[in-house]
């Protein structure tokens, strides 16, 4: 394999050498190459398997457009598949392997799949393998069989298991004008804003700035082209305005001239530099946007088109000038357009000979004359290629004469032998961008043959060839005869990627898919990596054609973000892992130090027990419980929602939101309140205090805390704005602990100074000032554990004090701290509702909560929770259960009234809560089942078989223990 | 999506909260008029273009905006207090920024 070097180096350095290996064969390039340079430097055609018919496939395009050399790369045991090799940058000791072949590259089994086209045609899975068995070969059972192979056999490269190790960043960025793309147009555009003093970003994909300008010679603004680029951009980077982000994908156009863009920090090296991430994600917003991001060459349909050595035009120029490595040495070229005149004399220019120019047009301009008898070689106009020969490299290819008008062929094929195919098809503009942010469709040009921006829904604007002017390249008129395809036998392709032919289009036509969304959901066309970006335009071609109308009418679909594949990791940049906060209470090191277990409850944590050595967690719940029944428990109640509700209307306030009366609450009164939803579903509870005439503390539950608060500041702004009445979250301003106990009052007495707690000073949901530890504390006298129980609250910064005061006073009473356990043993004993049963489908009455519903005054929700769904006595209501079997109940689990668990039966209802109740000696529950209350001294079953646990349970009243409440009364 | 608080000035989208569609009428609170408060509990109408709603800048002042937003292009014509501050956050003491 010889070097196939161009005359000029163009942007590679060949003083250096840079080794890697493509499917373990080691190889030599130079910086500034591609992988897809430095493979054809080395005499590499071959890069691919095909998708579906695993045909050899090499490189077509010089850029992010190309279908077919896609790679995997390997770094250690990461594997990232799909990279076009005409974008990797090589580096030291760079790894790639080849897709989608077995058992090697150049033999590979799969290729038999080509003997079976017709068999493979669009939409040939869900004919096959889709709906009933008929015959043996058929329907999804067979598909159960076939998937393996098929997926073994079918698709791109493998993505790898190992964790991706490297390190993305996001970066924020704003400026008066962003451009995109830095050709010629680009370039002006930027040095027109940075002139007005406007700061100005530049975003260019590839590793240099100014495009093909760098290359394809010209002239601009009276300079040769490369040398106008060199002065634009360095007087670009002198000024202090102007920043320009080279390796950078703008990929998706958002709200507000937003501009995503994906920044390839680290990629083409071997090691990131100190503190480098691998990419950077931007987020730039503009004033602004310019989109100067030219436009992609299209090649013909023809049969063989995909055959190694079959390669755009402006891409074998490309090669041949910016890397210096040509492409093929007896270059043919095929057109429909002046462009390739131009592309060919560059191939020439760099040592290639050119030995033939094919053109479909019977008529061509001067220039193009000129420029084709300067390259050398047969000239013939209206002819078209029908075929390609050749195995893993082209060898040749088959002409005949054409008649564009009518799209026909004639007379005898004669065979042009050749080693690289150049084909233009005409130009399409990149308004990839500009339709993620247009209104309206794309506007079809008949001049052009190709689909121009539509109008901006933002504030873009689009220049040169990205806006379908071409005027500033070669001078060369670009509008292309309307030829998309050559039919002739053999397949031709239209999408290489995804393996679509031009039979497959206008198969799904005949199949009745004949709008351009059905169309490409049918065949899969446009729907690869490469996103169609070489296949849109010639299949929607086809598609007219077959339709009988113009393309236009045919229309296109709107491109979506993001414009090339994008790593998830450079989205989520530093966004990796758990996020959350952790919410601590002032206690939390006291209870990780005594041996607590701590659960997650919403994003704070608590203790759910503490656990004596060698004690299960029932073991430790049923201690606690027995302990604080028995004598007294403490347990830390900081996390519950707090607001403070202030203000002379706030017992109005209280009034609307709550379902029962707040206004005639007594000052240092608690009250327990419920809240409804607006559609009259139970939402919330919890006690409000009321520590002034206008100064309420509200608390809620753990969990709903914060929607609590949206909830009432909803309220407040949007429909009583009259209401003088501020709120303030304070959860975190306080404390709390809960004495509870037989003992509480004593140990309270033995503590606080500065205010008696007996029942006469401090009655049930009472509110007292005094001091523990010489802290100010307020204690309120209110129960969940259904003891007679106090919660002590006390700044939070002075919280560890109090606590530690309350637990040395409980000590010679025996008491003990308590989770989350035993909280959760004591409600369900006492039937006190939480977010288990008010889980936004039951209502207060659902709840036999009736009692707090106030007829006196409106409140959200009174109105709708009275419809008559809501009222029906059968709903689910909440009950107590009582295992008969003597073994543990499980939350979730659905209760019947026929116990058998071979044929399953409608449920009644389901199991909100379980515990083993020390104070009933039986394992109980809470559950909601229908009618509720009528079924109390009833027998049910639990049918649980995903558990597989059944069995007979008592249904009895919810209050299960203590039920007059003499105890938290006491 | 950039939303103007009148406050704070423009912030992402991410600060905010939506709280619904401010085209809908809250029956009087006394009502017991079932179908009034079906009609303002669950009927929206589905806006092509301009629509009404609500949103509380809930990661910034906590204030609740009226905006109307633009459903095809979420273009936003209109951002203001739903709730009528009075001098209590005057122009003056308004960040850098705020709209007027």
């Amino acid at each position: 394999m010889s070097p196939r070097r161009a005359n000029a180096p163009g942007r590679v350095d060949r003083s250096r050498s840079i080794r890697f290996s493509f499917d373990g064969k080691i190889y030599t390039g130079h910086p500034g190459d591609t992988l897809a340079s430095a493979l054809m430097t080395n005499g590499v055609t071959l890069f691919g398997r095909s998708f579906k018919y695993h045909r050899p496939r090499g490189v077509m395009t010089a850029g992010v457009d190309e279908p077919n050399a896609l790679v995997t790369l390997i770094r250690g045991e990461i594997r990232e598949p799909n990279l076009p090799t005409t974008l990797v940058e090589i580096y030291e000791g760079l790894e790639a392997v080849s897709q989608n072949r077995f058992p090697s590259l150049s033999f590979d089994v799969g290729a038999v799949n080509q003997l079976g086209g017709k068999l493979l045609g669009a939409g040939f899975y869900y004919k096959t393998f889709m709906g009933p068995v008929i015959g043996p070969l058929k329907g999804t059972r067979f598909w159960m069989f076939c998937e393996h192979f098929i997926r073994r056999a079918a698709g791109l490269g493998r993505a790898g298991t190992a964790k991706d190790t490297a390190r993305y960043e996001r970066m924020n960025a704003f400026c008066d004008v962003l451009v995109v793309g830095s050709g010629p147009a680009g370039l002006k555009a930027a040095r027109e804003a940075a002139g007005d003093g406007g700061r100005v970003i530049l975003l260019e994909m590839d590793s240099l700035l100014g495009g093909s300008a760098r290359w394809s010679g010209g002239r601009i603004e009276g300079a040769e082209a490369a040398h106008w680029v060199d002065e634009t951009v360095s007087g670009l980077r002198e000024l202090p305005n102007v920043r320009t982000l080279t390796r950078t994908t703008a990929w998706g156009y958002y709200d507000g001239n937003t501009i995503a863009a994906t920044e390839r920090v680290a990629d083409h090296k071997r090691d990131a530099a100190k503190g480098e991430p691998r990419q950077r994600h931007w987020v730039v917003r503009a004033k602004k946007v310019v989109l100067a991001t030219g436009a992609f060459e299209r090649p013909i349909v023809f049969p063989g088109n995909d055959r190694p050595g079959v390669m755009l035009a402006s891409a074998a120029a490309r090669y041949a000038n910016d890397f210096g490595v040509l492409p093929g040495e007896r270059i043919a070229v095929f057109a429909n357009n002046d462009s390739a005149y131009a592309n060919a004399a560059l191939l020439r220019d760099a040592g290639a000979t050119i030995v033939a120019i094919v053109d479909v047009r019977a008529a061509i301009s001067d220039e193009a004359r000129r420029l084709a008898s300067q390259c050398g070689g047969d000239l013939l106009t209206g002819h078209a290629v029908v075929a390609t020969e050749g195995g893993k490299g082209l060898t040749g290819f088959k002409v005949q004469k054409f008649d564009a008008a009518t799209n026909s062929l004639s007379g005898d094929a004669r065979v042009i032998s050749a080693d690289l195919l150049a084909v233009s098809g005409g130009w399409s503009p990149a308004i990839h961008l500009a339709s993620q942010a247009g209104a309206g469709k794309a506007e079809w040009d008949a001049t052009l043959q190709a689909f121009l921006p539509p109008k901006p829904a933002q504030d873009w604007t689009a220049v040169g060839t990205a806006a379908g002017d071409f005027s500033g390249g070669h001078g060369l008129d670009i509008a292309p005869a309307p030829v998309f395809e050559i039919k002739a036998a053999g397949k031709a392709f239209v999408d290489l990627q995804h393996d679509v032919t031009a039979d497959d289009v206008r198969l799904a036509h005949r199949e009745g898919f004949i709008s351009v969304e059905h169309l490409k959901r049918y065949t899969t066309l446009g729907m690869a990596t490469d996103q169609g970006k070489t296949s849109n335009v010639p299949g929607l071609a086809i598609m007219a054609e077959a339709l009988g109308k113009p393309i236009p009418e045919v229309g296109t679909t709107r491109f979506r973000a993001p414009f090339s594949p994008v790593s998830i990791g450079a989205i989520g940049a530093e966004r990796i892992g758990d996020l959350r906060p952790d919410r601590l209470t002032p206690m939390h090191d006291w209870h990780v130090e005594q041996g607590a277990k701590m659960y997650p409850a919403g994003l704070w944590h608590r203790p759910a027990i503490y656990g004596a050595p060698g004690e299960t967690v029932e073991q430790a719940y049923i201690r606690e419980t027995k302990a604080t029944r028995s004598a007294a428990g403490i347990v830390d109640v900081s996390t519950l929602g707090k607001i403070m509700v202030q203000g002379p209307d706030a017992a109005e306030f209280l009034d609307r939101v709550y379902t029962n009366l707040f206004s005639t609450l007594p000052v240092n009164k608690a009250r327990y309140g419920l809240m409804l939803r607006e559609d009259g579903i139970a939402y919330d509870d919890g006690t409000t205090w009321r520590l002034a005439e206008h100064d309420f503390l509200m608390t809620t539950t753990t969990a709903n805390a914060g929607k609590v608060m949206q909830n009432l500041e909803y309220f407040l702004d949007v429909y009583w704005p009259e209401l003088k009445v501020t709120l303030t979250s304070v959860t975190d301003e306080w404390a709390g602990a809960s004495i509870a106990g037989p003992r509480a009052r004593e140990i309270l007495a033995a503590c606080v100074t500065g205010t008696a707690v007996d029942t006469e000073t401090l009655p049930f949901m009472g509110i007292v000032r005094g001091e523990v530890a010489g802290v100010p504390v307020m204690i309120c006298r209110l129960s969940f554990s259904g003891e007679l129980a106090y919660e002590v609250y006390s700044g939070a910064g002075h919280g560890q004090q109090v606590w530690d005061a309350l637990i040395e006073a409980g000590q010679p009473f025996g008491m003990v701290p308590y989770g989350l356990e035993a909280l959760g043993t004591m409600r369900i004993e006492k039937g006190h509702v939480t977010g288990a049963e008010i889980d936004g489908r039951t209502t207060a009455r659902d709840l036999y909560l009736d009692w707090m519903l106030s007829k006196k005054k409106p409140f959200i929700g009174a109105a709708m929770m009275d419809r008559e769904g809501l009222v029906d006595e059968n709903r689910i209501r909440l009950v107590g259960l009582v295992s008969l079997d003597g073994r543990p109940l499980n939350g979730g689990a659905h209760l019947v009234e026929h116990n058998d668990p071979a044929a399953l039966r409608d449920s009644i209802g389901h199991i909100t809560a379980v515990c083993f109740s020390p104070s009933l000696g039986k394992y109980i529950g809470l559950a909601l089942v229908k009618g509720g209350k009528k079924r109390h001294g009833t027998r049910a079953y639990v049918s649980d078989p995903l558990r597989g646990r059944f069995g007979p349970v008592e249904i009895v009243s919810h209050h299960m223990f203590d039920p007059e409440g003499k105890r938290m009364h006491g | 999506m950039l939303i103007t608080c009148p406050y704070c000035g423009p912030r992402d989208v991410i600060e905010f909260t939506y709280q619904g569609d401010a085209n809908r009428t809250r029956p009087d609170p006394a009502s017991t008029d079932q179908a009034a408060w079906n009609v303002y509990t669950y009927d929206r109408v589905n806006t092509l273009g301009d629509h009404a709603e609500y949103w509380q800048h809930s990661g910034g002042c906590r204030s609740h905006l009226k905006l109307v937003r633009s459903t095809l292009t979420h273009a936003i014509s209109s951002t203001a207090f739903v709730r009528d501050h009075g001098e209590k956050k005057s122009a003056s003491r308004r960040k850098p920024g705020a709209a007027t």
